[in-house]
């Protein structure tokens, strides 16, 4: 047949029209669309039978309850307890992200040892007994006391037993990582006479007032505060956010006070100044409960705190100030708060104490609605342990940290000055350092110089489950179980008005071959033999818990949690069981000046605020769907991007997304600019927790950490106090 | 037995509530196995069913105020289940459920032409430019209930429609049609902290949801309330998530309104 040009054409039509008209076509986009999702390295997720476990988070101090959704033996997500009194169902986005920390890859999978500069794995029994080695050898050498341990909490059978080792030991040097409740429970104690951490009853507050306080930034428990704010919204009260950037909190409140930054204790004492004045304060209250309020008077009452003086001192209008005191005395319920931020560094105990008057003043303390003294819980009665010579000589001995000392009475621990302790004389003070909460090489200020202090300690041990920064410069990482895999008593909730006891439990069998701390703790003690042995009487963790909680443990495992709904504030505990405005203690402290930001004015110009967010943690990895889930006006490729007010960026001719140098007394770092009104002009606003070292490829290498560029500053108390420092930005 | 009444799942959004936290992206990314690149900082490529928005009142310091908005599928009911998605795709792999009011997404129909990413007028939609990859270990955290999704199809946010699925089974076995306000939740409601989700069913009067925005039948389900408001609404996409304000200016930002200048 000859192929002329009218066949083929008639041909290739024809076949075109007849395949389109035939469903082939239809067909094959259909199946392609099938076959090309049929790849072998895409997961089909097995299915199985799903359960859900009654557990308690322990990401952070709040302790919510939780409910771990199962499918067979893998943890599929993590949601709220309906039923449990402190979040009710709701979650933050870090305890709904936990499942990715127990599977993260980048876990610590054994015990490891660090051998010229490398890590190399050694069984549990070579670690411990190494450890146990030196710590034996130090005891015989007569310096107990050169053994430091470092923890997240003070709190719980697991910090007990850590707490019990040490005094056997002879060690008076447990540590526990520095919050705001430091401050909150000094004040407490001060004026109260009250050893109790401070609760918030804000879900009952009619004027919530906060200075500083991100409450809707990590500060407390999150879902409870949360719930808190906008119950005072419900009740037509009134929420104001004195701050000097737009935070989440500050934009969520109704009215947002940009302050000049630490100048919020001076606003404090400007409240307390025109209420005294106008004779607002609570007048029964103050009669029948307080006294010493001369002392406070005689303070406050001076022209340095006049409307006028705070104006000028806090950026704020005169105008506003004397406002703000009338509505809040003459408020309902109303309760002011402290702590800047998610609440992480102590600050000045001046401020604290500032705002505790203030709240005594309008008679919120230990009431409904104001500030509670929750007791600290008291379930732990072990028998008092026997010491030896060589511990009670190194319990005599003073702590490392200055906590307790003349020059720092009050405090009871001073994380933020071991680095100090650590660079001073020829050897350093502690020889082991054992940190099984926090993180410090990543959340003291100063990165460089903390590194230096911790690079000194010959005996470094990390506890972490994963390879943070203090992991990755220590000796020996002896890997604890993630809180999805180990029991855990969790007693209290940062700023939950009522004590409440949670249960952690494991939801699935350990992955990796790890260790509760508490457990290395007890094979410790038996290793080291004598009195330590005898002090530990429990085979493990496990059975110490059981028997720690005898026969409130099967209602408390049941349950998951215990709250104690009966509660109300016990009595001041003060001398004159009132609370005390003045008495010989409070007049012992150093009179409160304002810190200033470190750094010579002349030179930088700016002053750069950290800022916390609820996507970024500070000790621990922040894990990938929270990486994910960060604005890009924080994160944009792997550049941190600072808040500038844009007169300020106009001022330096530098406009949005510009790449600047930021350079502070203490170092430098590259980054991105974000343009917002939402900040005080002169001010450079930077979110805390990027920058990370270690961790996983997510997380790590990108942004920079402001514990590089900000230097520590002490209170007079010895309280780490620092809320800025002296910058300049460059064009890079 | 008679079929169930048909239902109109919709959601109200406090945004006097919200605090911006993140929690329901995060509770939707472990509900829906959503995937994580190793760099999601460009929104527009990052695959997020919901997504949270800032909003700026614009005006200078002192005076700038801000708000955030949640954003997941407005699940638009159009005229008679005309969303802008729906009506494009040519693959039929976008649907509007009548029986639920929710707006499908059958990934194994969608051939990738993201035509349905053009029409939608609150860019809910994303597009799967890579192969998802977890980390090795982290699939054990994988949803069985949702598939994973591969390189090449459009996603977004489905109510959680197999807890929806997982709901029904349930009820079924127990003998009963209906199900209950709380027993089909979403994970973005369920998990705010701060109690802005509320989720439910738009045509049952006893439901919360119903309770607050009172919709308007005779106009696409308009809100009676005048603190409600939907996005875009003058587009006539009638979505079924509304929002609450007491602000106006984050109520004007909503519509979007060109301003003069």
């Amino acid at each position: 047949m000859k192929i002329d040009r009218r066949s083929f054409l008639a041909f290739v039509l024809g076949g075109a029209a007849g395949t389109a008209l035939s469903p082939l076509p239809w067909k094959l986009t259909d199946d392609i669309s099938i076959w090309t999702q049929n790849w072998p390295w895409t997961p089909v997720p097995p299915k199985g039978e799903t359960t859900y476990v009654a557990s308690t988070c322990t990401l952070c101090p709040g302790g919510c309850g939780i409910r771990v959704r199962r499918v067979e033996d893998r943890v599929v997500k993590i949601e709220g307890r309906k039923d449990h009194p402190v979040n009710r169902g709701g979650i933050c986005p870090l305890g709904a992200a936990g499942a990715q920390l127990l599977y993260s890859p980048w876990r610590v999978r054994q015990p490891l040892k660090k051998v010229d500069g490398r890590f190399v794995p050694v069984s549990w029994e070579q670690a411990i007994g190494e450890i146990a080695g030196e710590l034996r050898e130090l005891r015989e050498a007569g310096s107990p006391e050169a053994v430091a341990w470092i923890a997240d909490t003070d709190r719980g059978t697991t910090a007990e037993l850590i707490r019990r080792f040490l005094t056997v030991y002879g060690s008076p040097n447990f540590i526990r990582t520095p919050s705001a409740q430091d401050a909150w429970e000094t004040a407490l104690y001060l004026t109260q006479g009250q050893r109790a951490t401070a609760g918030f009853d804000l879900e009952r507050t009619s004027f919530l007032l906060s200075l500083g306080s991100g409450l809707l930034e990590g500060w407390g428990t999150p879902p409870f505060v949360f719930r808190a704010c906008g119950a005072v919204r419900d009740r037509n009260g009134r929420f104001v956010q004195v701050e000097p950037r737009l935070s989440k909190t500050a934009a969520q409140a109704d009215q947002w006070l940009p302050i000049l930054p630490g100048s919020e204790a001076t606003l404090a004492f400007g409240l307390i100044h025109v209420i005294l004045k106008e004779g607002l304060e609570r007048k029964p209250f103050v009669a029948s409960r307080t006294t010493g309020l001369e002392d406070l008077r005689r303070n406050a009452l001076r022209e340095a705190y006049a409307p006028e003086a705070v104006a000028q001192a806090t950026g704020l209008e005169a105008k506003t100030v004397v406002e703000l005191a009338r509505a809040f005395a003459a408020a309902e319920r109303p309760l002011a708060v402290c702590g800047r931020g998610a609440g992480r560094v102590p600050g000045g105990l001046q401020e604290t104490l500032a705002v505790h008057f203030l709240n005594a003043l309008v008679g919120s303390v230990n009431v409904e609605g104001g500030v509670i003294a929750v007791p600290e819980p008291e379930y732990i009665r072990w028998p008092e342990p026997e010491m030896d010579a060589v511990a009670s000589k190194g319990m005599q001995t003073p702590r490392v940290d200055g906590a307790g000392s003349d020059r720092f009475p009050l405090a009871r621990y001073l994380l933020n000055r071991l680095p100090e302790a650590l660079l001073e004389g020829e050897k350093p003070a502690v020889r082991v350092l054992f940190v099984s909460g926090g993180n410090p090489l990543y959340s003291l200020p100063d990165s460089e110089r903390t590194a230096k202090a911790f690079a000194r300690v010959p005996l470094l041990v990390s506890f972490s489950s994963f390879f943070d920064e203090t992991a990755a410069a220590a000796h020996y990482v002896l890997p604890a179980p993630t809180y999805l895999e180990r029991w855990e008593d969790v007693p209290g909730a940062a700023g939950f008005p009522k004590p409440v006891i949670g249960l952690a439990r494991p939801v699935v069998a350990p992955r990796l071959a790890t260790m509760p701390t508490g457990d290395v703790v007890i094979r410790l003690a038996r290793r080291l033999g004598g009195t330590l042995r005898a002090a530990f009487p429990w085979e493990s963790h496990e059975v110490c818990l059981r028997q720690t909680f005898a026969a409130s443990w099967e209602p408390l495992r049941r349950n998951g949690f215990a709250i104690d709904e009966s509660f109300k504030p016990q009595p001041f505990e003060t001398a004159s069981r009132r609370f005390e405005f003045g008495n010989a203690d409070l007049k012992r402290l150093a009179e409160f000046r304002p810190l200033p930001a470190p750094g010579d004015p002349g030179v930088f110009k700016l002053t750069l605020v950290p800022y916390d967010s609820l996507r970024l943690t500070a000790a621990l990895g922040t894990p990938p769907f929270l990486v994910k889930a960060l604005e890009s006006e924080i994160l944009w490729k792997n550049d941190i991007r600072v808040e500038i007010h844009p007169q300020t960026a106009r001022d330096l001719g530098l406009a949005d997304g510009a790449d600047a140098r930021l350079v502070t007394p203490r170092g430098e770092a590259r980054v991105k600019l974000y343009l917002t009104e939402g900040i005080r002009p002169g001010l450079i606003g930077m979110a805390r927790g990027l920058g990370r070292e270690a961790h996983d490829r997510f997380l790590a290498g990108r942004g920079v950490s402001t514990n590089r560029l900000l230097a520590a500053v002490e209170d007079p108390s010895g309280f780490e106090a620092g809320w800025g420092i002296r910058a300049r930005l460059e064009r890079a | 037995m008679n079929r169930p009444k048909n239902k109109r799942y919709g959601m109200v959004i406090d945004l006097d509530k919200c605090t911006g936290c993140g929690a329901c992206m995060v509770a939707c990314m472990a509900e829906n196995n959503i995937p994580f690149r190793d760099d999601d900082t460009d929104k527009l490529l990052s695959v997020s069913w919901m997504q949270v928005y800032r909003l700026s009142n614009g005006k200078p310091f002192p005076h700038a105020e801000e708000c955030f908005l949640p954003r997941p599928c407005q699940h638009c009911e159009g005229e008679h289940g005309h969303s802008p998605c729906v009506s494009v795709c040519p693959a039929t792999a976008t649907d509007y459920d009548m029986h639920t009011g929710i707006v499908s997404q059958i990934y194994t129909r969608c051939f990738g032409c993201r035509y349905c990413m053009a029409a939608c007028p609150y860019h809910v939609r994303q597009f799967n430019w890579w192969d998802p990859v977890w980390p090795e270990g982290m699939e054990r955290a994988l949803n069985p209930d949702v598939s994973v999704r591969m390189r090449g199809v459009v996603e977004k946010c489905s109510f959680c429609y197999s807890r929806y699925q997982t709901a029904l089974n349930r009820a079924y076995v127990e003998g009963r049609r209906e199900l209950a306000e709380e027993e089909y939740q979403t994970a973005c409601t369920q998990a705010c902290p701060a109690g802005a989700i509320v989720f439910g069913d738009l045509n049952n009067p006893a439901h919360r949801v119903h309770q607050i925005v009172k919709p308007d039948p005779a106009h696409g389900g308009r809100p009676r309330n005048p603190q409600a408001f939907r996005l875009l609404e003058r587009l006539g996409t009638n979505p079924k998530v509304y929002y609450l304000t007491r602000r106006d200016w984050v109520r004007r930002a909503g519509d979007n309104e060109i301003q003069k200048t």
